[in-house]
C-alpha cells in the first residue's frame, strides 16, 4: 500500500510554515515568499546542492546545510538569512567571479545573468581575493553552440539537462576543485561529438554566459554593409 | 592656491578606455552645478602635470597594468582623502585582463614584434615596464568606494559625487558590466 507523504510543521525565520515530507526547505521557503539566493538549482532538474549559495542555519546542527537538498523535518528551526551566510554567500560570490575570467562588460549574457545579479542582490560591488587568470580555452566546434569556460561556474545545470531531460550525456564533468572543466564525451571538441542532438537544452539552462548559441556574441553580430558604397548618394552630394 | 570652501576633486585615466570619463562628462548641466563645489585640481581635462597634495576625492578610472600606475597609486593614495575606484577597468580590471592569462612575454612579441610593421624595436626606455598583471586598483591599494558598470552611469557618478561633498559614505548598488 503506498503511503501518503506526512506533513512537518517547521519555522522558517519569521514564518511558521508547513511541508510534506517530501520537500525540501527551498522548496517550503519559496512557497512561504521567503527567498533563499540559489545559482546551481533549476525547476526540473535534480538538486545537487554544489554552489552552496542556499546555505542556511539549523538549530541543533552544528554545519550550515544546503536548503535545495535538505528535506523538511518536524519542529526544524531554519535561519535563512543571518549576517554570518550573507557574509558565506558573498565570499561564494566573489570566489566565484575570481575563479575565471569573468568579463561581464563583453559576455554574451551581461544583463542576464545569474552570476551577476545575484552580486547586485548581495551588494558585491568588488572581489576581495585576487583573480586566477587561468588560460582556459573556448570549444567553438560545434555547428550551433559555443562553450566559453571562461564564464562558467561549473553549477552543472548543463549536465544534468543533457542526462536528465535529453537522455543524451554528451556533457559531463573532468578532474576535481579548481581543475574542475565541463567536457563533451570523453573530452572531445564539441563539434566532434557523436551523441550531442544539438537539442540546446544546455544553452538554455546556463545561468551564465558559458554556453551560447553562434551569432550572438557582439564581434558575430553581423552587419549589413552593402548599401555603404551609397552613403555619399543617400546624403545628398555637394 | 587653495580654493575656499571647495572639495579638492582630481580625476585620473589608469588602464581604461575614457569610457568613465565620458560619463562624467554626461553629467552636462549638473557639471556647471558642480563647479561652484569643487575645485579640479588633476584630472587628463586640465594642465596639471604632478599629482597634488590634499586632494579630497580622487575618481580613479582603469586598473594598474604598468610600473608607472603602480608607484602612482601610491602617491596618489597618500595624498588623498577618498579614493574612489570608478568603473569595471578599477574594479575588477574589465577588459584590460584579457592579456592577463597570456605571459606577459608573449603579450609584448605580439604587440610589438608580429603586429610591427618594418623596423622592430621592443621598447627599452620611456615606455613604463608592463605588470605580470593588469590588476583592480583595490589590489595594490586601499580603495574607499566602488563604483562597478562599464561604464557607469553619470547619474550615478553624481550621486556618489554629491554624497561624498556632503559628507555621507555613497551607497552604491549598481551591476557589473
Amino acid at each position: 500500500m503506498r503511503r501518503e507523504p506526512r506533513v512537518k510543521t517547521l519555522r522558517i525565520d519569521d514564518c511558521d510554515c508547513a511541508g510534506r515530507e517530501d520537500q525540501t526547505v527551498l522548496d517550503v521557503a519559496r512557497e512561504n515568499n521567503i527567498r533563499i539566493p540559489t545559482l546551481c538549482q533549476i525547476n526540473g532538474l535534480t538538486n545537487v546542492g554544489s554552489c552552496r549559495m542556499c546555505l542556511v542555519e539549523v538549530k541543533g546542527v552544528p554545519k550550515l546545510l544546503t536548503a535545495c537538498t535538505t528535506m523538511v523535518w518536524e519542529g526544524m528551526k531554519v535561519v535563512t538569512n543571518s549576517e554570518r551566510l550573507h557574509e558565506y554567500r558573498k565570499m561564494i560570490l566573489e570566489l566565484f567571479f575570481a575563479e575565471r575570467n569573468h568579463i561581464c562588460a563583453i559576455c554574451v549574457a551581461n544583463r542576464s545573468c545569474e552570476l551577476q545579479a545575484l552580486a547586485l542582490e548581495l551588494g558585491v560591488d568588488h572581489i576581495r581575493y585576487p583573480y586566477l587568470y587561468q588560460a582556459l580555452e573556448i570549444d567553438s566546434t560545434h555547428d550551433k553552440f559555443v562553450l566559453d569556460h571562461n564564464r562558467c561556474i561549473l553549477c552543472t545545470r548543463c549536465i544534468r539537462a543533457c542526462s536528465e531531460i535529453e537522455g543524451a550525456n554528451t556533457l559531463g564533468m573532468m578532474r576535481r576543485g579548481v581543475n574542475d572543466k565541463v567536457i563533451t564525451d570523453l573530452n572531445q571538441p564539441w563539434g566532434e561529438s557523436r551523441t550531442c542532438t544539438s537539442c540546446g537544452k544546455c544553452v538554455n539552462v546556463c545561468p551564465v554566459g558559458a554556453i551560447y548559441e553562434k551569432g550572438l556574441s557582439r564581434t558575430e553580430s553581423r552587419r549589413e554593409h552593402t548599401f555603404l558604397p551609397y552613403l555619399t548618394i543617400m546624403r545628398g552630394e555637394r | 592656491m587653495r580654493e575656499r570652501n571647495k572639495a579638492r576633486v582630481a580625476t585620473v585615466w589608469l588602464d581604461g578606455c575614457s569610457g568613465c570619463h565620458m560619463s562624467i562628462f554626461d553629467m552636462d548641466d549638473r557639471l556647471l552645478e558642480l563647479k561652484d563645489r569643487i575645485e579640479l585640481v588633476y584630472s587628463p581635462l586640465v594642465d596639471a602635470k604632478d599629482y597634488p597634495k590634499d586632494v579630497d576625492v580622487a575618481l580613479v578610472e582603469g586598473c594598474i597594468g604598468n610600473e608607472e600606475q603602480r608607484k602612482f597609486a601610491h602617491t596618489m593614495r597618500a595624498s588623498t582623502k577618498t579614493f574612489v575606484s570608478l568603473g569595471d577597468c578599477a574594479v575588477t580590471s574589465n577588459i584590460v585582463a584579457y592579456r592577463n592569462p597570456f605571459k606577459m612575454h608573449d603579450v609584448i612579441h605580439r604587440a610589438f614584434i608580429e603586429n610591427s610593421e618594418g623596423e622592430i624595436v621592443l621598447p627599452q626606455e620611456d615606455v613604463p615596464p608592463l605588470l605580470p598583471f593588469a590588476v583592480p586598483i583595490h589590489e595594490i591599494i586601499d580603495v574607499d568606494v566602488y563604483i562597478p558598470g562599464c561604464p557607469p552611469s553619470a547619474d550615478l557618478i553624481h550621486y556618489t559625487l554629491v554624497e561624498l561633498l556632503e559628507g555621507r559614505h555613497p551607497d552604491i548598488k549598481n551591476r557589473f558590466g
